[in-house]
């Protein structure tokens, strides 16, 4: 059984009141699940706590249907219903479902919305930081190198671990929402050093610049190694923030990178040896121009129809430079009356896109720039949808097969240029 | 769906405990690992994932035998979601840990192993009644074709 220090054993012992005894609880049965020694103490977590769908809600109204219902019978996993106070741990909420102004665009009801509300009320009013994005390192909250995190959201996760140097798992629901009580996670996996060696090579020789490269190159690498830490060499050049952010999304979805390590790039990784730090090494793998364009295929493999009637950007949700760029893409030119262009970021920084003058040129064109979801995770797209383009290789890997409809692959220029012709004219240049 | 309790099993694998309880029921295995979020429909159990070797099959009620979890972290909260569905599996056994698959055999309560002597994938087949001794450590296999 894990480990407990004194203070650990006092909160399992309810010192700490209910909900506390109980999210250790949870804790202790999952870190013996995964044979963790002991508990790391954590005071960065982002998940997606409380929130649910009325559904579950009902599913839960002997104990009352409320907020406090489903904190304490999911996400604890509790038997009993107890007090759930504020949290103990500096805690965000990552995505939700629906835009908190747009949210009769995207198809939800009255009452979707209502229940939505109350939500959001007790989130904040639980002293969660009500941050609603998968890019929780673009919204305020970045992790430094070294920080013992417990984060939701495998793109987050891939980004905080390997660009960042922060130490988290995959977590999930439960998990993060009893580390926002109790301050703790199992001191497994990438919170340890030996975990955070690369396993397999990757060398690229094929030149990748822009993001819409770099999102190709992770998808593949997500395909060849799954889970393990590649080691990237090569032709990988002009390293940013979106670029990252695209890469580790498309690795995360194609395999279940949690962490890879670019030579000269990241900063666990001075050099492949260090990257590797004395491992064997496993595969090795070649990223050449035969298999970007087998990528590009593969991703475009659920498009047939050229008549593209919905272009969703913003998956991760978009940066501000990102949507300073679309905005510069669309100035002058009009959304086809045949398409819906969507573009999905954080409320904090849709915040800078207003001041920026970014969000009325989308606007003046015909876009809608929404916050806190995606069309996956809100499985919204504009009524009748039937061929989406998109410029995320995670959002293709996901939303055709979700919704039933095509979709294409393309840049941030074919996408606008799609929803403003209403054609699908991508090419692999 | 009667138990197997008087013959003696064709195969007996060693593995780790990481939910413990015992079980038995039908084995639905795969070479594929598993997506939760986005690869399964949590209301019917049923695999949606595009060119997954199960797509369309359900493991509602089945002992699922697959490699391990990947994909989103929404993992746990889609298998946790499927047993308030009714949907969960009776239990799982993979090969591979993860967080993903630690927290989601946790929150559906089902007995769960891994770390076998041998790979449950090779040599358990569907439709082959298992028994998961989670706390002994022991994964009985009675072959169909018997």
């Amino acid at each position: 059984m894990v480990a407990l220090t004194d203070e650990e054993r006092r909160m399992l012992d309810g010192e700490q009141g209910a909900a506390v005894m109980k999210a250790m609880e949870l804790l202790v049965r999952y870190a013996d699940a995964l044979g963790a020694e002991n508990f790391v103490y954590t005071n960065n977590v982002a998940g997606v706590p409380g929130s649910s769908p009325q559904w579950i809600k009902d599913y839960y109204k002997e104990d009352g249907g409320d907020y406090r219902a489903v904190f304490s019978r999911f996400d604890l996993d509790s038997d009993e219903v107890v007090d759930v106070p504020r949290m103990n741990a500096t805690s965000c909420h990552l995505q939700g479902g629906m835009d908190p102004l747009l949210w009769r665009d995207q198809g939800m009801s009255e009452e979707g919305f209502a229940n939505f509300s109350y939500d959001e009320e007790q989130t904040a009013a639980h002293g969660i930081q009500v941050l609603k994005t998968c890019t929780p390192y673009l919204a305020g909250n970045v992790p430094v190198m070294g920080e013992h995190c417990a984060w939701m959201e495998s793109s987050a996760v891939v980004f905080a671990n390997s660009v960042i140097g922060a130490r988290t798992n995959c977590e999930g629901r439960e998990s993060t929402s009893s580390a926002m009580l109790a301050n703790r996670i199992p001191n497994w996996g990438f919170h340890l050093d030996d975990f955070r060696k690369g396993q397999h090579s990757v060398r690229v020789d094929v030149p990748v610049q822009d993001i819409f490269d770099w999102g190709m190159l992770g998808y593949f690498i997500g395909g060849a190694v799954e889970d393990a830490i590649p080691v990237i060499e090569g032709a990988v050049s002009n390293p940013s923030l979106i670029r990252h952010k695209h890469f580790g999304a498309a690795a995360a979805s194609s395999g279940g990178v949690e962490m890879y390590h670019m030579v000269g790039i990241t900063p666990e990784a001075p050099n492949a040896e260090t990257a590797f730090g004395g491992a064997r090494r496993g595969e090795h793998f070649v990223y050449d121009a035969d298999a970007r364009r087998r990528v590009y295929e593969k991703l475009n493999s659920v498009g047939q129809n050229a008549a593209v009637d919905y272009v969703m950007l913003g998956c991760p949700h978009y940066s501000a430079e990102q949507i300073a760029y679309a905005a510069h893409l669309l100035e002058g030119r009009a959304v086809s009356p045949n398409a819906e262009l969507w573009i999905f970021t954080s409320r904090a920084v849709k915040a800078t896109a207003e001041a920026s003058g970014h969000a009325d040129i989308l606007r003046k064109a015909g876009a809608k720039l929404m916050t806190d979801t995606c069309s996956a995770i809100s499985r919204a797209v504009p009524e009748g949808t039937r061929v989406a383009a998109l410029d995320s290789a995670k959002q293709v890997h996901y939303l055709p097969a979700m919704m039933g409809i095509e979709g294409w692959y393309g840049t941030t220029a074919d996408c606008i240029d799609a929803a403003c012709t209403g054609r699908w004219e991508g090419r692999l240049n | 769906m009667a138990a197997i309790v008087d013959t003696k099993p064709d195969l007996v694998l060693h593995g780790r405990k990481v939910v413990g309880g015992v079980v038995e029921g039908e084995a639905l295995v795969t070479k594929d690992t598993i997506s939760g979020w986005g690869g399964v429909d949590p209301m019917s159990g049923t695999i949606i994932e595009s060119h997954h070797e199960l797509r369309g099959k359900s493991f509602a009620g089945k002992v699922l035998i697959f490699p391990g979890a990947k994909g989103s972290s929404g993992w746990s909260v889609t298998f946790h979601t499927a047993k308030l569905a009714g949907c969960a599996p009776l239990a799982l056994i993979f090969n591979i840990m993860t967080t993903k698959a630690a927290l989601g055999a946790v929150v559906m309560r089902v007995p769960s192993m891994n770390e076998f002597d041998r790979d449950p994938t090779d040599c358990v087949e569907t439709g082959d009644w298992v028994r998961v001794d989670a706390d002994a450590g022991t994964l009985s296999v009675w072959k169909k074709q018997r």
